[in-house]
């Protein structure tokens, strides 16, 4: 095989993930278990449908600030109408994701910045959480609940789900035609219209996407924690933003990878229990996090350098 | 049929062969006439080379014939197309383009690339189909080129890349091509593969199909083609075959408009011993030379290299950190909305930016000085204007052209660059602009100015013409001719 640009983008968050794993089964020997791996990667399900959810977005050149309060949005919805009124639940859902594919079609007709058009609807739906939710409370419909803790056999649930997260997301976004045009007006906008397609049509699809595997990661959150609030994933935001770039993608051009993208999620995660193994102060968790990062992108973008080094002489 | 089609509709063809016929389309774009009642029809069995110097017209009728732009009156007529001419009865009907800037997505691979743009060919399976399909078009015109279709178009070199777009146009698809259109589509292959695509060229065209050949490689195009068509400022002005033309004819055809320009300068200006305000050595051979109070010109064909040599020589002229109250090297943006004006400031402040640090005392901007500086200006190069507190974009495209000038003006640097200034500007402003260049270069300094427009070129004392981001040629005053830069833009005539 082929040394592409695409694999080293790929070696590098799997390198990072490996190497933390690594480090957290040097320092709690019982993490290497069963149970221990499916707590280390429990919460990663919920980022990692968040981050897939980013990615479309990112996939298209635009950036998704409300991708927290929206998450946060759909745990409410979930703990409390999904419960209760299974039918209504539904719907709002729905609604959810239609409201999603028409921020795509307005920020795409009226030429809006996606970053400005977002962080509004951040507003919305953290105030729309708020009003269904005041205080933390609901509960996880039953269903929810048992699939979130259901004990599949060989390989905890946590793994299973990533696995299974990141192939499907890997059918749309790379074997789809559809995922082929969604990084197709990524890549280069005009030459898709050129060829006759609707690029307004596109990115309402990207959008519609990504508030599908928002609603997914909402449920997912509600799923483990049995009850909700308006506040319960704000920083998803940040976390999906940085897991897509960590897993290999790039924020403008189209080059994302929904492999990559899950495996950044379980990293971003895994770096949280790691510091929290080595007994570092929670004061400087959040800088040490940063730092990690930091480390993590140094690499590959050293690894970008030397590509092109090899490149250039041929 | 109702009669008199209408204007960008769809007429009745009468030639039997005629494939698609584009009827005195006209098209302003603001000041400019880009096409001037052009009228071009394309037949089966025909490759037509189409040539001529920068906005000559050739894009804007590209851009017509692929149902990209409706032109303001003209019309065009597609054999037995009846549908409104846009992009997608253009694809419908078997047209294809190539474009000299590269449109592939080069996040995609070459496969994903095939099915963007054949849209209609594929359903289940279609990733294995479009492998096949990418793989048997780069054979049928490139044997033998070695591109895996799976790999991703930014990691293919570029003349591979550009392999890909013209094998993807030709190819084999539901609805196939009968008309392609290449954009100067060997700019960047090797002669050995611009030999195999101009003879896949002549083999498509003998089996029915039609081409529309954009080159500014005149023996390509004498080569290759059936028909020669040239155009000079919008409109056609020879359409001949090609056998009746000689390089040296399809140069003299492409000149063919009279150069009134009364030479303002000098012609044995810029003696030997001037004091040299900057020497670089360009790719070619030919060193660029300006001396103080010359005013030297870049010429050539669009995109080839003249822009790139002004923003290494800013680059090379102007300190990286701290702005220097007496700059060596000062800019004049031709594409104003890229590196041009601030949309938000003001006119002054959009004058003055070039000279702030001089205008600065302890830190803060002197506003009376620099309120002195702008009116002064004003006064000198003639803004428009009531008050220079507006914002800039209440003026209107040639004033704001002129604060760019002032600009660069206002500042004492010894080297003027100017990037293509006169980019849509009308004739009132120009004649303003260029006695104020020359006023300037008599007061010591030099300019270095690139152009579009051959007419310009007779303002100056030195020309250098590029080619392929390479000068090629050097024409000191007399020898500054359109016929001279004609030759030397064009490959193939011996200068």
């Amino acid at each position: 095989m082929r040394i592409t640009a695409d694999t080293i983008r790929l070696a590098v968050p799997i390198i990072a993930l490996v190497a933390l794993l690594c480090g957290v089964f040097w320092l709690q020997p019982r993490a290497m278990s069963y149970n221990g791996l499916n707590l280390l990667f429990n919460l990663a399900v919920p980022i990692a449908l968040a981050t897939l959810a980013q990615m479309f977005i990112i996939a298209v050149n635009d950036l998704d600030l409300s991708m927290g309060a929206f998450v946060g949005f759909v745990a409410c919805v979930t703990a409390t109408f999904l419960n209760d009124t299974p039918l209504l639940g539904a719907l709002i859902l729905l609604a959810a994701i239609a409201v999603y594919a028409v921020l795509g079609v307005v920020i795409h007709l009226r030429a809006l910045p996606s970053i400005v058009v977002t962080l509004g609807m951040s507003f919305v739906w953290l105030g729309l959480a708020v009003l269904i939710l005041p205080a933390p409370g609901g509960a996880a419909p039953p269903w929810i609940r048992s699939l979130m803790t259901v004990k599949p056999p060989l390989l905890p649930m946590a793994i299973v789900a990533s696995l299974l997260i990141a192939f499907v997301a890997h059918l749309i976004i790379a074997r789809s035609s559809l995922g082929v045009l969604i990084r197709g007006v990524g890549g280069n906008e005009r030459s898709v219209a050129r060829a006759g397609w609707s690029v307004v049509a596109t990115r309402a699809a990207a959008y519609a996407l990504a508030g599908f595997f928002g609603v997914l990661a909402g449920m997912a959150l509600v799923g483990l924690t049995t009850s909700a609030d308006a506040n319960i994933a704000l920083r998803y935001t940040l976390l999906s933003i940085a897991g897509v770039i960590l897993g290999g993608g790039e924020f403008i051009g189209g080059r994302v990878s929904a492999i990559g993208a899950v495996i950044g999620a379980l990293t971003l995660t895994l770096a949280g229990s790691f510091l929290s193994f080595l007994r570092l102060p929670s004061d400087f968790q959040i800088g040490a996090q940063g730092a990690i990062l930091i480390l993590v992108l140094a690499l590959r973008l050293g690894l970008d350098a030397m590509e092109r080094r090899t490149k250039g002489r041929r | 049929m109702p009669p008199g089609p209408p204007v960008g509709g769809i007429g009745v063809m009468n030639k039997s062969n005629s494939l698609l016929a584009v009827t005195n389309a006209s098209q302003k774009f603001g000041e400019v006439r880009a096409l001037d009642a052009a009228s071009l029809s394309v037949g089966q069995g025909e490759c037509i080379g189409l040539v001529g110097h920068n906005g000559a017209g050739k894009s804007t009728l590209v851009n017509v014939m692929n149902g990209a732009l409706v032109p303001q009156s003209g019309q065009i007529a597609a054999a037995g197309s009846t549908a409104r001419w846009d992009v997608a009865a253009a694809r419908a009907f078997g047209l294809r383009c190539v474009f000299q800037e590269l449109s592939l997505c080069p996040n995609l691979t070459v496969a994903e690339n095939a099915r963007l743009l054949h849209r209609a060919d594929f359903s289940w399976g279609w990733r294995t189909a479009a492998r096949r399909l990418s793989l048997a078009a780069l054979d049928e015109v490139f044997p033998g080129h070695g591109i895996d279709p799976s790999r991703q178009v930014a990691s293919l070199p570029i003349a591979q890349r550009q392999m890909v777009e013209i094998a993807l146009a030709f190819a084999r698809t539901a609805t196939p091509p009968r008309l392609v259109i290449l954009d100067e589509p060997t700019s960047s292959l090797d002669s050995g593969i611009a030999g195999q695509l101009l003879a896949h060229v002549r083999r498509f065209v003998d089996a029915g199909g039609a081409v529309l050949l954009i080159s500014h490689i005149l023996p390509e195009i004498l080569e290759s083609a059936t028909r020669i068509v040239v155009m000079k400022d919008g409109r056609v002005v020879a359409d001949r075959p090609a056998a009746k033309f000689t390089q040296d004819s399809v140069v003299a055809a492409m000149g063919s408009a009279a150069t009134a320009a009364a030479r303002q300068r000098n012609p044995t200006a810029a003696p030997a011993d001037a004091t040299p305000a900057l020497s670089i050595a360009a790719k070619g051979g030919f060193a660029i030379h300006a001396s103080k109070g010359e005013v030297v010109g870049l010429s050539g064909l669009a995109g080839h290299g003249q822009t790139e040599l002004l923003r290494q020589l800013h680059g090379q002229l102007s300190p990286s950190w701290r702005a220097s109250p007496n700059p060596g090297v000062a800019f004049v943006a031709g594409d104003r909305q890229f590196d041009g004006v601030f949309p938000l400031w003001s006119i002054r402040r959009n004058l003055t930016l070039s000279a702030l640090s001089a205008l600065t005392r302890r830190g803060l901007i002197d506003t009376d000085a620099e309120e002195r500086a702008a009116e002064d200006w004003r006064t000198r190069i003639g803004i428009r204007s009531p008050d220079l507190g507006l914002p800039i974009l209440s003026l209107s495209g040639g004033n704001q052209q002129k604060v760019l000038f002032a600009r660069a003006l206002l500042a004492a640097a010894p080297v003027v660059l100017m990037d293509d200034p006169m980019r849509g500007v009308d004739i009132g402003t120009k004649r303003e602009v260029y006695a104020m260049i020359h006023a300037e270069a008599e007061a010591g300094r030099a300019f270095l100015w690139y152009s579009t427009e051959i007419e310009e070129m007779s303002l100056c004392d030195r020309v250098y013409v590029f080619r392929e981001g390479e000068v090629v040629a050097e024409l000191v005053g007399a020898a500054i001719t359109e016929e001279a830069i004609l030759a030397a833009s064009f490959v193939g005539v011996a200068a």
